[in-house]
C-alpha cells in the first residue's frame, strides 16, 4: 500500500512549522512519529496535499523539570519516556502505560504528543495523562495557551488543538511516592487496548489518601472514573473495600461495541480491571 | 521530489525520492536491498524491521524522507568480511526458521533486544520480540537462537576486553 502523493515540508523550528500550517491550511497534515499517520496515509483514509514533518524540530524533544511539573516535549519518542529517570521517579503511571504501547519498534518512532493529538480512545497515553492531571501546552501563531486534561480530549480523534496550532509540550504534575499500575486487557500481544485502566494511589498508614483512575477505550475519549476515585479515598486498603469502590468503574461511560466485545462486556471488564489496577498500584 | 542523503549498510546514497515513498520501498526498489521484506504492510508483523541510527524500526512505517541524514542498517549489512553476525549464526545453528519470511526482521529486532539488555531472560526475549510475528509459529527455536547469540556476543566482548 502506497500513500497518495503529497508535498513535504520539514521545518526546523516551531515558528516555521506554524507558518507552514498557516500557508497550507486545511490541506496540511502534521506528521509526528508517524506510527498512526503513516498507516492512515497508506490506506488512503486521509490524503493531505502537504505533510508537515515535525521530526527535525529539536526544541520539541526532551524531558525536563519545571517546578512541580515534569515537562515532556511533544515530539519525545516513547522510548525516551521509558529511558527517563525523571519519568520513572515522578510519573510511575505514565512509565507503566507507555511500556504497554504497541511494540519496541513502534515505541522508538512513536511520540507522546503525536499519540495524544491523534486521540485514539484505545491508545494508552490518554488515560494516564487524564488521571495525572496533565496540562497541554498548545502553540499557535498568536502565542501559547495551556489546556487542562479535562478539556483536551473532545471527541473521537478530536482534541483542543485547533487548525493551525500544534501541541508543543505536556506538563505532568509530579506524583512522587504514589503507587501506580496500568492494567491493559488485550487479546494478543502488541495490540490496542480492548479496555485498560490507569490507576495511581497514595497510601498513608494502610488507608488510601488519594486516588486517580483513568479509563482507556470506555468511550469516545479517555475518561476519569471519578466515582471510583471518590469511593476509594479514606478506604482501608483491603481487597473487599477496593472491590466495592471499583464496582462503580463503568459509571458514566459509553464503551464501544466491536469485534472484541460488546459494550456490556467492556463495562464488566472495567470493574474487574480497575480493581486489579488499584490493588496493584497500592501494592507497589 | 525531495533529495535525501542516507547511509545504508555503510555506503552513502544521495537520491531523489517522492515524499510518499516508504523507507522499505526505497531500500528494496531503489537500492536493491531485497533482504528486507514486506510482510503485512500494516506495521504489525515486523518482517521489515531495520535499524535507524542503531535502533530498530519498522521500515514500512517510515517515509524515506524521514531517513534523510540518518544511518540505516539492514539484514544485508550485518555480516562483516564475509562472516555472519553471531545472531545470524545462531539462527542458522538452531534452525530458528521454517519458511524464513520473518527471519530478516526477527534477526534485526533480536539484535536490538540484546543491545538493550545483553543478558535477557527467556521472558524478556519473548517480550522484546512481541512486534515480530512468525506465522509458522516457530518461536521456540527463535528464542533459543537469541539465547545462544547472547552467550556468543558476551564471550566475544569478554575476549575483546581481555
Amino acid at each position: 500500500m502506497i500513500p497518495a502523493a503529497f508535498d513535504y515540508v520539514a521545518p526546523t523550528s516551531v515558528a516555521d512549522a506554524l507558518a507552514a500550517l498557516a500557508e497550507h491550511g486545511d490541506d496540511a497534515k502534521v506528521l509526528a512519529g508517524g506510527q498512526s499517520l503513516i498507516p492512515i496515509l497508506r490506506m488512503r483514509l486521509n490524503t493531505p496535499e502537504t505533510v508537515v514533518d515535525l521530526g527535525r524540530i529539536e526544541e520539541l524533544r526532551g524531558i525536563r523539570e519545571d517546578g512541580d511539573a515534569i515537562v515532556i516535549g511533544a515530539m519525545t519518542p516513547y522510548a525516551d519516556v521509558l529511558g527517563s529517570d525523571l519519568v520513572r521517579e515522578h510519573l510511575g503511571l505514565l512509565y507503566k502505560a507507555v511500556a504497554e504501547v504497541a511494540d519496541p519498534q513502534i515505541r522508538r518512532r512513536g511520540t507522546i504528543g503525536g499519540a495524544l493529538v491523534h486521540a485514539d480512545p484505545a491508545g494508552d497515553v490518554g488515560a494516564p495523562a487524564l488521571a495525572l492531571g496533565a496540562e497541554f501546552v498548545i502553540t499557535g501563531q498568536g502565542g501559547e495557551r495551556t489546556v487542562p486534561a479535562e478539556e483536551f480530549f473532545r471527541d473521537l480523534f478530536e482534541t483542543a488543538v485547533e487548525d493551525g496550532e500544534l501541541l508543543t509540550a505536556v506538563r505532568f504534575p509530579r506524583h512522587t511516592g504514589w503507587g501506580s499500575h496500568y492494567e491493559k486487557f488485550v487479546r494478543v500481544a502488541h495490540q490496542w487496548s480492548i479496555v485498560a485502566v490507569a490507576a495511581a494511589v497514595r497510601v498513608e498508614g494502610g488507608t488510601i489518601a488519594e486516588a486517580r483512575v483513568g479509563l482507556t477505550n470506555m468511550g469516545a475519549t479517555p475518561l476519569r472514573a471519578k466515582a471510583v476515585e471518590e469511593a476509594l479515598v479514606g478506604k482501608e486498603l483491603t481487597e473487599d473495600a477496593v472491590a466495592e469502590a471499583c464496582a462503580a468503574a463503568a459509571e458514566g461511560t459509553r464503551p464501544p461495541t466491536d469485534l472484541n466485545g460488546d459494550s456490556d462486556y467492556r463495562r464488566h471488564l472495567a470493574t474487574v480491571l480497575t480493581r486489579r489496577a488499584v490493588l496493584a498500584a497500592a501494592g507497589g | 521530489m525531495t533529495t535525501i542523503r542516507v547511509t545504508v549498510d555503510g555506503s552513502t546514497y544521495e537520491d531523489e525520492v517522492e515524499p510518499r515513498m516508504l523507507l522499505v520501498h526505497y531500500l528494496r526498489e531503489q537500492l536493491g536491498k531485497v533482504g528486507t521484506v514486506i510482510g503485512c504492510d500494516t506495521s504489525n508483523c515486523g518482517a521489515c524491521t531495520v535499524h535507524v541510527d542503531g535502533r530498530s524500526v519498522k521500515s514500512c512505517n517510515m517515509l524515506a524522507v524521514q531517513a534523510d541524514g540518518h544511518e540505516v542498517t539492514t539484514i544485508e549489512g550485518l555480516a562483516t568480511d564475509g562472516q555472519l553476525h553471531p545472531m545470524q549464526t545462531a539462527f542458522h545453528e538452531n534452525h530458528a526458521l521454517q519458511c524464513g519470511y520473518c527471519t530478516p526482521g526477527m534477526i534485526m529486532q533480536a539484535c536490538d533486544v540484546l543491545r538493550e539488555n545483553p543478558n535477557p531472560t527467556e521472558e524478556q526475549i519473548r517480550v522484546g520480540l512481541e512486534g515480530n510475528l512468525c506465522r509458522c509459529t516457530g518461536y521456540q527455536n527463535i528464542v533459543k537462537a537469541v539465547q545462544q547469540a547472547a552467550g556468543a556476543l558476551a564471550g566475544q566482548q569478554g575476549g575483546e576486553q581481555a
